[in-house]
């Protein structure tokens, strides 16, 4: 399996970058690590005429944390990301959850705004940005805009993102002072993309509860107001309702058991984890 | 700088810390690249989309997927393969002798792919556990030796030593 042939631009300046995804939309992707694209050209599901490596760019190789949470910008590796002291304190479903990402091999050219914008509904990383919230920084040559997590995944491999733009960066919220969060994940062996991943995030007024590998893009929940007594109730009867995809490594019905049982165990443990500030 | 479809375009790099050089489409996978371009046999082709770890190498002294790379993106990067392990003189390296010793290795296939991984990976884990070890080989997949004997032969190579 080798890649359709396709013209390669190494950008010298993020202004070059742009102007070439101006110039060739749809025609043109973004190789940032190539972890998740990689695989798809190799397998001829996308065949682009041009692919744009913005790796080279030094202003693109940031990552940040602050009060009011973690931002990535497009160079940054997921290994890079998450071997940041900061994680732990700044985003704490991000520190437990990264690891179940891809592989060692994989982590350490692929980035977190690449598999972002990838929007594989079974990669973790669009699960997490969905259920601790905040925005992909969008940036074309016309101009910047930021699109809240909620609005940023639109389908299976379908993002927000205009042909012309690039996600410039992601901005991951704090979470919530005191509040407790968990990840559970089950795939064919650790790294593979998730059969079902499970993450939630529990503060003083309630608890979000988000899943992966259910539908085209990550299947958010807020239960506000939700106590640990009525926790088995609400899981179960949110589970009974999904309608989850069928393939061959998992039918509908192996899924949604899976997101009875993840959904409740992430949802208690996020619960018991809550601390008072 | 727009490097042409269908064209090859000249590429430099380091490899096994001796400078290379050769042409590329860009669309040439690195694995392609080291096996017909320089004829370095070492690495291996396995599903070419980045699950199997059986074409593992180190970029810049990181393990990393050689299907999933373009040759083109390597100039002036150091690229290490299997073939760096073993001495001047074709010695084993104590990590080869651990593989040897405990039979961790039945085709061999894979093997490349995982003692490149372990290689980067045990110079920052210098005394992991047996399910630390089993976790850092979810990269790589072997079907016919198993990985008993793999994760032995680490076991081996952790207890006595880098001088074994």
């Amino acid at each position: 399996m080798k890649p359709a042939a396709f013209d390669y631009l190494r950008a010298e300046s993020l202004g070059e970058a742009l102007d070439a995804l101006t110039q060739y939309g749809e025609d043109a992707r973004v190789i940032a690590g190539g972890q998740s694209l990689g695989p798809m050209l190799n397998m001829r599901l996308s065949a682009p005429a041009v692919l744009v490596d913005i790796m080279g760019l030094p202003e693109l190789d940031r990552i940040e944390f602050s009060d009011d949470g973690a931002m990535a910008a497009a160079g940054a590796t997921q290994a890079r990301f998450m071997g940041r002291l900061e994680l732990r304190r700044a985003q704490p479903l991000l520190h437990e959850a990264m690891p179940w990402i891809g592989h060692v091999q994989t982590r350490s050219r692929g980035t977190v705004c690449g598999s972002l914008a990838n929007a594989d509904p079974a990669a973790e990383l669009p699960l997490l940005l969905a259920v601790v919230g905040g925005a992909a920084i969008a940036q074309s040559s016309s101009g910047q805009r930021a699109i809240p997590a909620t609005d940023f995944f639109l389908g299976m491999f379908e993002t927000a993102l205009q042909p012309d733009e690039l996600l410039l960066a992601v901005k991951f919220n704090a979470p919530t002072p005191g509040a407790g969060v968990a990840f559970r994940e089950v795939a064919e062996r650790h790294g593979d993309f998730a059969i079902v991943a499970a993450a939630a995030a529990a503060d003083a007024d309630g608890v979000t509860l988000g899943f992966g590998g259910l539908d085209d893009r990550p299947h958010v929940t807020r239960f506000d107001g939700l106590n640990k007594a009525d926790a088995k109730q609400a899981v179960t009867d949110l589970a009974a309702g999904l309608n989850p995809q069928s393939d061959p490594k998992a039918d509908a019905t192996y899924r949604r058991r899976l997101a009875r049982e993840l959904g409740l165990e992430v949802v208690l443990k996020a619960m018991e984890r809550r601390h008072a500030v | 700088m727009l490097y042409k479809k269908g064209q090859r375009h000249a590429v430099s790099f380091t490899l096994n810390g001796k400078p290379v050089s050769g042409e590329a489409e860009p669309r040439m996978l690195l694995v392609d690249f080291l096996r017909h371009e320089l004829g370095v046999t070492g690495t291996h082709v396995g599903c070419e989309h980045g699950v199997c770890g059986a074409c593992t190498v180190q970029i810049d002294g990181e393990p990393a997927r050689a299907c999933l790379t373009y040759a083109l993106r390597l100039e002036g990067r150091d690229v290490r393969t299997v073939e760096a392990l073993a001495g001047e003189d074709d010695a084993l390296s104590p990590l080869q002798q651990a593989f040897k010793r405990n039979h961790a290795l039945q085709c061999g296939f894979c093997t490349p792919g995982i003692l490149m991984t372990l290689d980067a990976w045990l110079k920052t884990h210098p005394s992991p556990n047996e399910q630390e070890i089993r976790e850092a080989l979810s990269g790589n997949i072997c079907r016919c030796t198993g990985y008993a004997a793999i994760v032995r032969a680490v076991l081996d190579y952790v207890a006595k030593g880098r001088h074994a």
